[in-house]
């Protein structure tokens, strides 16, 4: 890789669960408002939730929250989360789109659905995140968007409430990043900016 | 080109010939799930890429079949969305108990759990021997699944907690019998239910119904196959009929929405304007 290449992202996938609500407080509550790529979350949630934890963090949160809706067009500055029951899919156009195919990693919405989608839609020009959590969903995922050429961030297991996402990860790739929680939004806000 | 480019491709070049060979039109399908599904059909079917398959996929009727399982079966469970199934008893049924008989068509009705449960919510609401539901699906293997009525036991505490949720008045064990690790809903349930095969991507309309459920289908379509999936079904409602859809769907900013009210707040329940 070139010294100081300048890397140009498009859009950044999280995904979370265990621990994942105080988790995305603190990394989404910390984002400029004006983050210049849309953020797709995956959070582990129980079927019948409502759409409460994104109205619960767009109040927390300078950047916009919201629920993802039927084919809307991923735009930066907003964060869209995984609605409960469905897994949520980008389309190589930047629109999203759901599906309930059944649970992969016991998991719907899962975090490999999103991450797999995402690393075709937008290949070199994505970031995937791996935070806290039970569990292994989300490992494949972060692998093809390395494997893409896009760029990986698993928070630092020691750091996380639950580690077995993070260690799964990263037992399955080299990420390119393994911090603390705390220090995620300011590499995810230096990195979107194109500063080297 | 890389490989998953090519694999996009391979999967353009299929479903064009398929189109023309079958009759099924996948192209307007939201390709990310549709690529998901194929790419999975192709790891269990012994090709080694999609253009090896598409020679054997086009000429022979019964691998086709295969693949048209993998890309269209969608899962269902009894009373999925209890608070909908909910709405359904209070905010509908009472409109439906006011015509002497109701035809309901259920389009993408899958194995049928979700047709068992429109049946036994009915039933419950006084309108016994008052409806038929036009339970109709892409997929014939699924209809005569849903045809037998027979699903896993395992999945009857689930169906029996969720049939409570959506304000059940009976006992949900007295809908079907256990048989080993069977539970076979009750023949009568299917008095009410016609299922036939109906594709919404090219057939035409049913006339005249007062309730049409297609929940979580036109999620997998494209902009231009949901409209025209929506226009058939605002050609087959009759005025002052309700159209249900999935949670995650709405007419929000479809043609047809001028014609319709939305009943119920976050609920995808509409009903169509008299005028």
């Amino acid at each position: 890789m070139r010294k100081n290449r300048v890397r140009r992202f498009k859009a950044v996938v999280i995904g979370v669960s265990s621990g994942g609500v105080s988790a995305l407080k603190l990394l989404l509550g910390a984002l400029p408002v004006d983050f210049p790529v849309p953020i797709m979350v995956v959070t582990h949630i129980t079927p019948d939730s409502d759409d409460g934890l994104a109205v619960l963090l767009d109040t927390y949160c300078a950047i916009r929250v919201k629920e993802a809706d039927e084919q809307e067009t991923a735009t930066a500055g907003t964060v869209y989360l995984a609605p409960a029951n469905y897994h949520l899919l980008v389309e190589r156009s930047g629109n999203l789109s759901f599906s309930i195919d059944p649970p992969v990693n016991f998991a719907r919405p899962s975090v490999d659905v999103l991450f797999e989608s995402a690393a075709e839609a937008y290949r070199t020009e994505l970031i995937g995140v791996i935070l806290t959590g039970a569990g292994s969903d989300g490992s494949r995922g972060l692998l093809k968007i390395s494997n893409f050429g896009g760029l990986t961030i698993v928070q630092d297991p020691e750091d996380a409430e639950m580690d077995s996402m993070p260690r799964s990860a990263l037992q399955l790739l080299k990420a390119d990043h393994v911090v603390r929680l705390n220090e995620i939004s300011h590499l995810l806000t230096r990195l979107v900016s194109g500063k080297p | 080109m890389t490989d998953d480019e090519l694999t996009a491709l391979e999967i353009k070049l299929l479903m064009e010939g398929v189109a023309q060979v079958y009759g099924y039109d996948f192209r307007e399908y939201a390709e990310a799930s549709l690529n998901r599904r194929l790419i999975q059909w192709l790891s269990g079917s012994g090709f080694a890429t999609i253009s090896l398959a598409q020679s054997q996929l086009l000429r022979d009727r019964t691998l086709f079949d295969s693949l048209l399982r993998g890309i269209t079966v969608n899962v269902s469970e009894m009373f999925r969305d209890p608070t909908f199934f909910k709405a359904v008893r209070d905010h509908v049924a009472p409109h439906l108990k006011t015509y002497p008989f109701v035809k309901i068509w259920h389009a993408g009705c899958a194995t049928g759990e979700e047709a068992y449960s429109m049946a036994i919510l009915l039933n419950e609401e006084g309108l016994k021997g008052r409806f038929r539901i036009y339970a109709t699906d892409i997929n014939e293997e699924v209809l005569r699944k849903a045809q037998e009525g027979i699903y896993q036991l395992q999945e009857m505490q689930h169906y029996t907690r969720n049939y409570q949720l959506a304000g059940g008045t009976g006992s949900f064990s007295d809908y079907y019998t256990a048989r080993y690790d069977h539970a076979i809903f009750d023949a009568s349930l299917r008095e009410n239910i016609v299922f036939a095969a109906h594709n919404l991507a090219v057939d035409a309309d049913f006339g005249e119904m007062n309730l049409i459920l297609c929940r979580n289908v036109m999620i997998y379509f494209k902009q231009p196959l949901k409209e025209r999936v929506l226009g058939l079904f605002d050609s087959s409602l009759v005025p002052g009929g309700f159209l249900c859809l999935g949670t995650k769907e709405s007419l929000y900013q479809r043609k047809i929405s001028d014609r319709y009210e939305s009943i119920l707040p976050r609920m995808q329940i509409y009903r169509k304007r008299y005028a």
